[in-house]
């Protein structure tokens, strides 16, 4: 099995499924001729060509929108958004038009399509490449929302998600893209979506986490572990629909919750967990629930500094953790 | 019988004459072309030295960049930039320690303090509207700016510039739509490059001309060679007084070259041929610039050198201050996310 990076698996994912199945096709801003401003859709030009591999105008609402049409009548659009930062011009597209055909015809009409957009701060990125835009995604009903952790995962959950008859928001890490590699299956491998994954086995706390903050969750887990403290590490990977059993079984074992995600924490998407866990597994926690989440400012800002107050890291987990466990 | 190159000059000084410019507004001109210049040559080499994370800039729009906004009343008229703005927020007033500022992402950059990217700028004193990152949202604001300027009697006009690629936007047509309704005094500036990062202009839009957008708004449009500072001069001055007569707004396409790559994160051999990027050196407005001076008797030798020992000073100068300037101080991260009784 191969070792690759993140961006490598989702490049491979894209080349497998347009590969497969000619209904696949590409379209977003310089995803042509340039490979993707991060190169995910590097090469699909030369091997699919200008049909399949679109360089669309600097817009948006239209990239949704087009892809709307095109799902409408039996292609399968991957769209790619630049900078999610710069995915509230299709806002209108995703939510009301995308998120509600399935709905409001009733089952008539549906939106088999991709929407890809790299998300996440501390690359030097601030207010506007930087953004976590997926709690807005995951309020809403009809639409799926994945974070790929592990490279693998990146590849079969891409591939499930194109497979997918509904719409899927699917948010990359950008610093991730080049930072670890993973084990990922040659082949047609798919990771279904709505199922989590425990990365770290533990007995004394879960940490519920995504994206870059699973990362950080991980490397805070094996520092408190030299001190004795055991912490079991889920990787949400879906969350929409969210793998509730999961999330359930893990505390239910351990007794303490810890939620990490890099967003502001007001209303951000570990709100929704904490709430399911104070509903349904209230009389399993001997802990209150913990957060560590961006602070309540609008985005990261530029100046080093400032970006380094910004973002949660291990260290801070590790704090949390470490407070979780004493209780 | 009087000389080739003594008629050369003749009709060449006809050019400036013929707008009212002098020898030395044509210098002013001139220098902040190279002012801007010489700071944006430095950002690059501060970036590719490791100094800063990143660069965007407006190498080969300076000419542009003066034309329109020497035809503007600098003091009183509103601007709202892009990233590429670099000569136009100079002219406006930012001086090179502020643009160094931003740079560095240091406290004191007035654009906003250190915590955007370079290249976005804003200046309350200067009347340039903070902006921000995603393209096309500056044009409605600019509507907005002329429609309260009228309301207010004012008697300023607001000039919005933007790149071929963000007129793509909704927002782009819906601002030309609302200005042209209300008869709005803003000057619409698209700074045509020919490639939104690497995606061309023909792929952009089934136009040629983005000027002949204006017929579909009932407003007037122009194209012109954005190398050509006098011609865009030209063309800005009567889209201003039109403006400022109360007739509404216009639409200005200046044709130039991207001369960099799009920023430092972009190579852009990967999509453009040599023989295009040797090509639009011969078009760098600069070079044509100077040239149109020297043959008018404007600039010498030592004209020349005095103009760009003073830059350099001033790009060192600034240099020095922005990389020895303190970083914002984290625990001022919070502040102003909503109004503060006492803020600055
Ligand atoms: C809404 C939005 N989408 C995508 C981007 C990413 N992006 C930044 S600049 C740019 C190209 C702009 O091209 P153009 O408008 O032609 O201006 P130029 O850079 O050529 O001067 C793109 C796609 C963005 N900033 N905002």
């Amino acid at each position: 099995m191969a070792e690759l990076r993140l961006i490598d698996a989702i490049n491979q994912a894209l080349h497998e499924e347009m590969e497969r199945d000619e209904r696949v096709l590409v379209l977003g801003e310089d995803v042509g001729r340039k490979g993707g401003v991060f190169g995910a859709t590097e090469g699909l030009y030369d091997r699919f060509g200008g049909e399949r591999v679109i360089d669309t105008p600097l817009a948006e609402s239209s990239i949704v929108g087009v892809a709307i049409g095109m799902a409408a009548n039996g292609l399968l659009p991957v769209a790619e958004i630049q900078f999610a930062d710069f995915i509230f011009p299709a806002m209108n597209q995703i939510l009301s038009e995308a998120a509600r055909m399935r709905y409001r015809s009733n089952g008539a009409f549906g939106c088999p399509l991709v929407i890809r957009a790299p998300y996440g701060g501390g690359v030097h990125g601030a207010l506007y490449h930087s953004q976590s835009v997926e709690a807005f995604f995951a309020h809403i009903p009809g639409l799926k929302v994945v974070v790929p952790y592990h490279p693998g995962d990146a590849k079969g959950l891409l591939k499930a998600s194109i497979r997918d008859p509904d719409p899927v928001l699917f948010f990359e890490h950008k610093k991730l893209y080049r930072m670890v590699r993973g084990e990922v299956p040659e082949g047609d491998y798919i990771v279904p979506l709505g199922k989590a994954a425990i990365r770290r086995e533990g007995k004394d706390l879960s940490v519920f986490a995504y994206g870059l903050m699973l990362h950080e969750a991980l490397v805070a887990a094996e520092e408190v572990a030299k001190e004795g403290i055991d912490a079991e590490v889920v990787d949400l990977r879906t969350l929409r629909p969210l793998d509730k059993e999961t999330l359930l079984a893990s505390v239910r074992k351990t007794n303490r919750a810890l939620i990490v995600y890099e967003d502001n924490g007001f209303l951000g998407y570990g709100a929704e967990l904490a709430a399911i866990l104070a509903e349904e597994a209230f009389f399993d926690l001997d802990a209150p629930i913990m957060r560590v989440t961006g602070p309540e400012v609008p985005a990261v800002p530029y100046a080093p500094p400032l970006e380094r107050w910004f973002m949660p890291d291990a260290r801070r987990i590790a704090e949390a953790m470490r407070r979780l466990a004493q209780y | 019988m009087e000389s080739k190159e003594a008629r050369g000059v003749r009709e060449i000084e006809s050019r400036h004459q013929a707008l009212g410019l002098a020898g030395e507004h044509l210098l002013e001109m001139y220098y902040y072309m190279a002012l801007a210049r010489a700071l944006d040559e430095r950002m690059w080499v501060l970036q590719r030295a490791g100094k800063v994370p990143f660069v965007i800039s407006g190498q080969g729009h300076e000419g542009a960049q003066a034309g329109v906004m020497y035809a503007i009343d600098r003091d009183l008229d509103w601007f709202v930039p892009y990233y590429r703005s670099v000569c136009a927020v100079l002219m406006k007033g930012m001086t090179p320690r502020e643009l160094m500022l931003s740079l560095f992402a240091k406290a004191e950059d007035p654009s906003s303090g250190g915590r955007q990217m370079p290249g976005h700028y804003g200046h309350p004193r200067y009347k340039i509207l903070s902006t921000s990152s995603p393209v096309g949202t500056q044009y409605p604001h600019a509507v907005g700016i002329a429609y309260a300027a009228k309301v207010r009697k004012t008697g300023e006009i607001c000039v919005v510039s933007i790149g071929d690629g963000g007129t793509s936007q909704g927002d782009w047509h819906e601002a030309l739509n609302f200005a042209s309704i209300h008869r709005c005094p803003v000057v619409f500036v698209v700074e045509n490059n020919g490639y939104a990062i690497s995606v061309p202009q023909e792929l952009q839009m089934a136009v040629r001309d983005i000027a002949v957008r204006a017929q579909g708004y009932g407003i007037p449009g122009y194209t012109v060679d954005g190398s050509d500072v006098l011609a865009v001069y030209a063309v800005a001055k009567e889209a201003v007084e039109r403006a400022r007569r109360g007739e509404g707004p216009s639409l200005v396409e200046c044709k130039v070259v991207r001369l960099t790559a799009h920023s430092s994160d972009d190579r852009q051999e990967k999509y453009r041929p040599v023989e295009e990027l040797e090509a639009i050196r011969s078009v760098d407005p600069l070079v044509v610039f100077r040239h149109y001076l020297e043959r008018a008797g404007i600039m010498d030798e030592a004209k020349y050198t005095e103009i760009h020992t003073r830059i350099r000073e001033e790009v060192d100068d600034a240099t020095t201050y922005a990389e020895l300037a303190p970083y914002p101080d984290p625990l001022t991260a919070t502040r102003h996310v909503y109004f503060e009784e006492n803020g600055e």
